[in-house]
């Protein structure tokens, strides 16, 4: 089953999250960020040559020129590989584990998986972020030394940021699957 | 719990049969490892288990039925599947079910005793790829290394267990569906056993190359450790110069790789590997190097220009001193001290070049064999550069240490009468200040040499200044050097590549995706492996550096500097002052 809603994240962009519910024990989100805008990229670009040509007329050295170029193409390369995120999902599956994939621009995937054996809790948190005060999601792992303590909290959806209303409809989803989870395994 | 089942994708075409695997109850896990296919005798079925149990301490043990065929199975081989539950009694019965052609798979697992009613639970299916799952590793390690060998299976927790149940059930996988034995399997080896001739060949041929060359190996190093080399000025020499460390070093790499003992576990193994591939890159480059030095007679270039540039230096150097027996920077110094010590510097520096001058004729000769020392390995040749820059900047460590010594000595002949002209002492025994009544001639003396030592302060703090400046530019010099000589030796390459051409085998977890589904059937997923990103696989693997780290941190090096301590570059040689 398969369902699609719009929200925003914390500056105002507009976010795409796609729901889809394989089992009663299995779902996924999906979390699609606004694309490289048009704008951004021609003021960069305009910019890093302006200031190119700039030295080139001081100068009078072509290889100016050439490194400029060079340096856009190879910049921009590197921010679609290694920085821009085009998508984020969330997979929760009863009894197995959370899976978060990270898809970039230039289609590299990069997955974390945490077994349900390690996982306390899913909780919404809230943080100082520059000028705002933001909500997020995040996992609560479980201590193995301390049985009531948490030894690490991993944050999820970090560069889509969406707020308060999708982190809510997330966390119901995933509350009820871990609600599932704790009633099995104290009745084996 | 959901019950999960984990099998195997290359038994996904296989004809109908048994299912052999093993059951994890704790985590409601069934991983199936073959297939047993019709016709069999279960007796020899359940020796065949038990013989794979013995020499794997896995529980291994008929876990349900496959049954893959055309259309909707016909009621009597249903029923004979059914059957085969009584003669295998296992809890839960797992019975796996597909159309041959169809996507869709039915899985059922029925309990008939136990706790609670009797009925079926609810089942995920997880396809697992099983060569890839025998061949990686997980990092970090579920069981820690030293504990391995007589490890208890199930005391590893999630997916580890199902990785190492498969990795330690090689005993169910030597026999095949096509071997004329009495059971006929079905798993990764079924498409046929891989092996590699050469790899054979270099197992058989490794046991004797390896004693020879460690007896070679013993007999060196029992020449390096006689009695001469640990006299007095033979010893010195060896701890002070870094090529003699990065021998030893390389020779310790060499006894281990051909070591006769087996690696007893996998990071064992791995490190082997690193050090070969590292002395194999190390050798290829010298050579490289060699080559390139003496082809065109570039060893004679080099002897041309040396001289020159060590005569170069020392006359930078003599324009240096008297710029600092003028006015350095506008600053007014203490005339009679900047004649007594400029002089003093520029007769070393005199000296310095008539050494060089007589050894002048001989320079090419020495390059020329030092330039053969490349055959070694890169790492070699670069060591001998570092020592050769130490050499040649010899004056210039002298010159620090004298200003060092200098410096040091006003300082504290500076702090002893500033606290006599408080009227204060340093209590040795206590290590302590206490006050002091002095006589009146104690006093007057005192305040007399304080006063000489402070206005002749400024003077040696500049030489001092000048010299450990100069001093900084040659370590960094020969740091930049030995930090390549130790990223030669400490890169993992082998790892790299592994991780590079076979990315499988070294897996830092796992990840899924949810295959196509519909209502009604169980829910299929896809399990893959997650491999380590290389920046983990560089920090696991690396191989120990000679040791050349700065113990100093950026604050102790600053009040070193302050105090006149002299310091040694890279923490080589043992602190004297501690």
């Amino acid at each position: 089953m398969e369902d699609e809603r719009s929200f925003s994240d914390i500056c105002g962009g507009r976010l795409a999250l796609q729901r889809r519910y394989y089992s009663p024990s299995c779902r996924e989100f999906c979390l699609s960020c606004p694309r490289l805008s048009l704008r951004s990229l021609t003021a960069v670009t305009c910019t890093v040559w302006l200031a190119a040509y700039g030295l080139f007329s001081l100068c009078e050295n072509s290889m100016i020129l050439s490194a400029a170029i060079f340096i856009t193409l190879v910049g921009l390369l590197g921010y679609l590989h290694f920085v821009k995120i085009d998508q984020e999902t969330l997979l929760i599956i009863d009894s197995l584990g959370i899976q978060m994939t990270s898809s970039y621009a230039s289609g590299k995937e990069s997955t974390t998986f945490i077994e349900m054996g390690k996982v306390k809790d899913i909780v919404i948190n809230e943080a100082i972020y520059m000028q705002k005060v933001i909500y997020y999601l995040c996992i609560l792992l479980k201590d193995p030394v301390e049985p009531h303590g948490i030894s690490q909290v991993v944050p999820v959806f970090q560069s889509a940021k969406p707020r308060l209303d999708c982190l809510i409809e997330v966390y119901r989803s995933c509350q009820e699957i871990l609600a599932q989870q704790k009633a099995t395994s104290t009745n084996p | 719990m959901v019950l999960k089942a984990f099998f195997p994708t290359c038994c996904a075409s296989a004809d109908s049969g048994l299912l052999v695997g093993r059951w994890v109850p704790e985590q409601s896990c069934a991983v199936v490892l073959a297939v047993v296919h019709f016709p069999f005798i279960p007796i020899q079925v359940k020796q065949l288990l038990a013989q794979v149990q013995q020499a794997s301490q896995v529980g291994v043990a008929v876990l349900g039925t496959w049954c893959c065929c055309r259309q909707e199975p016909e009621e009597s081989l249903g029923r004979f599947l059914e059957g085969l539950a009584a003669v295998f009694p296992h809890e839960p019965w797992l019975r796996l079910c597909r159309e041959r052609g169809g996507t869709f798979w039915s899985c059922e697992a029925t309990r008939r005793q136990g706790p609670g009613t009797p009925g079926e639970d609810q089942v995920t299916l997880i396809f697992y790829d099983q060569r890839q799952v025998l061949l990686s590793q997980l990092h970090p390690p579920a069981v820690p290394p030293d504990r391995q060998v007589g490890a208890d299976p199930t005391s590893t927790g999630g997916l580890a267990a199902v990785f190492h149940t498969v990795a330690r059930s090689e005993a169910l996988f030597r026999s095949d569906r096509f071997d004329e034995g009495p059971v006929r399997l079905s798993h990764w080896q079924s498409e046929g056993v891989e092996a590699s001739i050469l790899a054979e060949l270099a197992k058989r041929a490794s046991g004797p190359v390896c004693l020879l060359l460690a007896s070679l190996l013993s007999l060196v190093s029992a020449v390096g450790a006689c009695r001469v080399f640990q006299l007095r000025p033979l010893s010195f020499l060896g701890s002070k110069l870094s090529t003699c460390e990065q021998l030893r070093h390389r020779l310790e790499h060499l006894r281990l790789i051909f070591s006769t003992k087996k690696a007893e576990n996998p990071a064992q193994l791995m490190r082997k590997a690193n050090t070969v591939a590292s002395v194999l890159l190390d050798m290829a480059l010298g050579l490289l190097l060699l080559s390139w030095l003496h082809g065109r007679s570039r060893i004679g270039h080099l002897a041309d220009t040396l001289i020159p540039v060590a005569d170069h230096v020392a006359e930078e150097l003599q324009h240096l001193l008297q710029w600092l027996m003028g006015a350095p920077a506008g600053l007014k110094m203490n005339r009679a001290l900047d004649q007594v010590l400029g002089r003093f510097f520029l007769y070393h520096i005199h000296l310095w070049i008539s050494y060089i001058h007589l050894m002048s004729p001989f320079v090419e000769h020495i390059l020329w064999h030092v330039g053969l020392s490349a055959c070694l390995g890169l790492t070699v040749a670069l060591s001998l550069l570092a020592d050769i820059v130490a050499l040649l900047t010899f004056h210039i460590y002298c010159f620090y240490v004298y200003g060092a010594r200098l410096y040091r000595l006003k300082i504290h002949g500076l702090s002893s009468l500033w606290r006599l002209f408080r009227g204060k002492k340093w209590n040795a025994l206590r290590r302590r200040v206490d006050s002091c009544s002095y006589d009146l001639d104690q006093l007057f003396i005192g305040t007399l040499l304080f006063t000489i030592l402070l206005f002749l302060l400024p003077t040696t703090a500049l030489y001092y200044l000048v010299f450990t400046l100069l001093r900084l530019l040659v370590v960094a010099v020969q740091g930049l050097i030995h930090l390549l000589v130790d990223l030669i030796n400490s890169l993992p390459l082998y790892s790299l590549g592994l991780r590079l051409c076979r990315p499988y085998r070294l897996a830092a977890g796992v990840k899924f995706r949810v295959l196509e589904h519909e209502a009604g059937r169980p829910l299929r997923l896809l399990m893959q492996i997650n491999p380590l990103p290389y920046s983990r696989v560089v920090h696991t693997y690396r191989l120990p550096s000679c040791g050349g780290h700065p113990q100093h941190s950026w604050g102790s090096l600053c009040r070193r500097l302050f105090s006149g301590e002299l310091i040694y570059p890279w923490g080589q040689r043992s602190d004297k002052q501690d």
